[in-house]
């Protein structure tokens, strides 16, 4: 029997006679069922998002309630689509990079990161030093304000607004160190096919060392608020759980998946950029409750800082670009003096980097799971196709499963510790 | 009319007056209070561009909220939805009429005054508007008028929202006035009375009931929580989930009095906590505040104010440290713990009392009241750290300290 909704188009819901206008939800049998008033029906319909406090962007989440339990969630994306895979289909592979940004725009510097990545896979060359460990760095710095975004919505989510501040204090101060980087704070766009935009400037060691130095302890000052927190355990142990087997069949990954017991973690299991030679751990749930994926993330920014402990350590003078004329831009002043660099200049701009005809996909851990980026190309400057596996979009095809049977205050909860990014999922 | 009858009603006339501008005002402060609190909670300076330190930022928030649109929603039921606010914001402002806010001012007076004619008052005048026999049942009774308001503004404003905010108000409200009335009744055993001045007084006489009925202090704090609907329990307007729950439909003045109610109803509850557990205007260790005059009167409700201020600035600590319940697990607090709580703590003060009384000889009241104390460590430490532990929330930190002895046990 198809059910009957609000019609959920028309904005105050009601006809000219005052009557609640009705559009059937799902599959329609008979033309006769399709407009009736639902005032006898056990099930009210909510609507949450797009425009909501509580839906971290566009996202719509329409709710079928049962008094305060939810019967089911049915998620609607797409309000956020931008095209970004088209685009790349007309654009050069260093042009694509920009697009990258803002896709999961809580963690740029990591995107450009994991597309600069593919393309060199696509092409077989490998980074320099310097470069490899700035890129670590870079990619540990977007986990870490990425995860401080998902701690404190979250808690704004759960009614504690105070660690949200806490922590956007401290991401603002990565903020700087990246815009000190690349001159941007949201669009970095800081890597380029086999190298970066920029080395880092004089004294951003110093900033960042500052920064891992004080950073943990505003951590722990949210560890003290919240982990025994007997209202947020009660509101996050044993809500949304997700089993191991079923986390591994709705294909989450990233702390979705860790915190249900599965330790699969691109940086361990396929390493890439030498993270092998990193000493650092990968906390594991073993509930795949909220409780479990908000320790899991808050142990994984402690993890982060080792990791940057460890690659500022390491962090050698040298180049930041790979020697190869034909993939990275000669200098300025040699493409003015020198007539080779100025015909490679020349076909760089004019055609850009040309990666043999074939196919890669490169996954990389970001914050909010395995992003993957898969190319196709035909020999041409443009890749033929472009596609994201973006780690929100599908963690949040979890979302319906998670919240059902829930309480209404749960599907906030719930929908906040899966940790989703508009940009990325709508792409 | 005789003079001493005007005079009553020129006194009354002043206090009226004086008494609720002052609240009014205090109300807007408070709420440049709370954001301040909020600052220095979040390291953030609150508000600072209107006026020196953002003292006129009030101003500037009831300039902005006269003169913003008034919507209405299609659908919403005209006249409960202009009337909703009124009920909602009446009750709030009148209950603090009845709270004793310094001590008796003694008066001996026969004046002549213009228009007026012969005025006169002899004796003490009480410093609150109306000191009624009945006292506490009064704000429980008009405290629980401010439900309609809250559910009626829900249920007309069209809007599921607001209807399942209007609905978990009501509900929260009628469940923690049960626990809340229950608890105020160890004071009446105590006492033997409702009226505020008389539980000042016994105060005097004996100790705070901060001492002797420290559970009762407990539930009421925690049932004044639910009542003011602030977090952590603002389920009603949870924004997170309801956007802003019963009142997300309101806008300009209307929407104002429904904040200016709620501010009202922390100022009650600071208020109500003060006199109720900590002695009203009762200056500690001196017997010097109760032979009244015009300068104890200041010095007391000085002290009164300097209690009040500390709980209301309480409930905003209490406000910007904890996240909020879920509706089911509020509910559980409150028929599961709170009610069981303060039954069982009633048959416990009264067994107490009387065992006071009868068996040990201690009826006077500093004996009995140190008496109740030492009762009180006793059931307070059985019900905080015998019965509850890990079990009012489900889950609490069991599976935590679960971990950490799994670690100790392997070594690690």
């Amino acid at each position: 029997m198809s059910r009957l909704v609000e019609m959920q188009l028309s904005t105050p819901g009601v006809d000219r006679r005052g009557e609640i206008r009705q559009v059937p939800l799902g599959v329609q049998r008979r033309p006769s069922e399709s407009v009736h008033n639902d005032f006898g029906a056990e099930h009210m319909l909510v609507n949450i998002g797009p425009q909501h406090p509580a839906t971290h962007g566009v996202l719509r989440l329409v709710v079928e309630l049962d008094g305060e339990t939810v019967k089911r969630v049915i998620p609607h994306i797409g309000y956020l689509h931008s095209g970004f895979e088209k685009l790349g289909e007309y654009r050069h592979y260093n042009q694509i990079i920009p697009l990258t940004d803002r896709t999961d725009y809580l963690s740029p510097m990591a995107n450009n990161v994991g597309f600069a990545l593919a393309v060199e896979a696509l092409l077989g060359i490998e980074v320099t030093e310097r470069c490899r460990l700035l890129r670590v760095i870079a990619c540990e710095l977007s986990r870490i304000i990425s995860h401080l975004v998902w701690a404190g919505t979250t808690g704004i989510d759960l009614g504690a607004m105070t660690p949200f501040l806490w922590m956007f204090e401290q991401r603002e101060r990565v903020y700087n160190l990246q815009e000190a980087w690349t001159g941007a704070r949201l669009t970095t766009s800081m890597t380029r096919v086999g190298g970066l935009m920029a080395d880092i400037p004089d004294g951003w060691e110093k900033g960042l060392r500052e920064f891992l130095r004080e950073f943990p302890r505003t951590l722990r000052e949210v560890d003290t608020m919240f982990s025994r927190n007997g209202i947020w355990v009660g509101r996050t142990q044993g809500v949304g759980v997700i089993s191991a087997a079923d986390a591994i069949n709705f294909s989450l990954s990233g702390p979705m998946l860790r915190a249900s017991g599965v330790a699969y973690d691109v940086r361990k299991d396929r390493p890439y950029l030498g993270y092998d030679e990193f000493d650092f751990d990968v906390p594991v749930g073993e509930h795949g409750d909220i409780y479990d994926r908000y320790i899991v993330r808050l142990e994984e920014m402690f993890q982060s800082v080792r990791i940057l402990e460890q690659a500022i350590d390491r962090l050698r003078p040298g180049p930041i670009n790979v020697a190869d004329p034909r993939v990275v831009l000669p200098g300025k002043s040699a493409a003015m003096s020198d007539m080779e660099a100025m015909i490679f200049h020349f076909k760089q701009v004019m055609e850009g980097v040309r990666p043999p005809a074939g196919e890669v996909y490169f996954g990389v851990e970001n914050p909010k799971g395995e992003l993957g980026y898969y190319l196709v190309s035909d020999g041409s400057a443009k890749p033929v196709r472009w596609r994201i596996r973006p780690p929100s979009f599908l963690n949040l095809a979890a979302l319906p499963q998670l919240c059902e049977g829930a309480l209404l205050s749960d599907v906030i909860a719930i929908n906040a510790s899966v940790d989703i990014v508009m940009g990325e999922i709508d792409r | 009319m005789t003079p001493d009858m005007k005079g009553f009603l020129l006194f009354s006339a002043i206090k009226l007056i004086v008494i609720f501008t002052a609240l009014l005002v205090g109300v807007a402060l408070i709420t440049l209070m709370e954001r301040k609190v909020a600052g220095l909670i979040q390291n953030r300076p609150g508000p600072n561009r209107a006026g020196p330190g953002g003292l006129l930022q009030p101003v500037a928030d009831g300039i902005k909220n006269f003169i913003k649109e008034e919507t209405r929603p299609a659908g919403a039921t005209g006249a409960l939805f202009m009337l909703a606010p009124v009920l909602s914001f009446v009750p709030a402002v009148m209950l603090l009429a009845v709270i004793p806010l310094a001590a008796p001012l003694p008066l001996d007076l026969d004046w002549n005054l213009p228009l007026i004619g012969a005025v006169s008052y002899h004796g003490a005048l009480p410093i609150s508007v109306a000191d009624l026999p009945i006292g506490f049942l009064f704000v429980l009774a008009i405290s629980s008028l401010g439900v309609y308001g809250i559910a009626l503004a829900g249920w007309s404003s069209n809007s599921k929202y607001s209807l399942l905010g209007g609905l978990r108000a009501s509900a929260q409200m009628i469940s923690y006035e049960v626990a809340m009335g229950l608890s105020l009744i160890p004071i009446l055993l105590l006492t033997g009375n409702v009226s505020f001045s008389e539980i000042v007084r016994a105060q005097q006489d004996g100790l705070w009931f901060i001492g002797p009925l420290f559970l009762s202090f407990f539930v009421f704090l925690v049932a004044g929580f639910a009542e003011t609907n602030r977090l952590p329990f603002d389920l009603p307007e949870a924004e997170a989930e309801l956007v802003a729950g019963y009142h997300s439909e309101y806008s300009a003045m209307k929407f104002s009095m429904f904040m200016i109610a709620e501010f009202a109803h922390v100022v009650t509850i600071a208020a109500m906590v003060a006199t109720l557990f900590f002695g009203g205007w009762d200056i500690p260790f001196t017997d010097w505040d109760e032979q009244g005059g015009a300068l104890q009167t200041i010095a007391t409700h000085a002290m009164f104010f300097s209690k009040m201020f500390f709980w209301i600035f309480f409930v905003m600590w209490i406000r910007w440290t904890l996240p909020r319940f879920r509706y089911d697990q509020l509910m559980a607090l409150g028929w599961k713990v709170m009610l069981p709580l303060a039954l069982v703590y009633i048959m416990v003060i009264a067994g107490s009392i009387w065992a006071a009384d009868h068996l040990l000889g201690w009826g006077a009241p500093r004996p009995l009241s140190f008496f109740l104390v030492g009762v009180n460590l006793i059931v307070g430490w059985l019900v905080f750290f015998v019965l509850d532990r890990g079990r009012v929330i489900r889950g609490s930190d069991r599976r935590m300290r679960g971990a950490i002895a799994a670690d100790a046990a392997a070594g690690g």
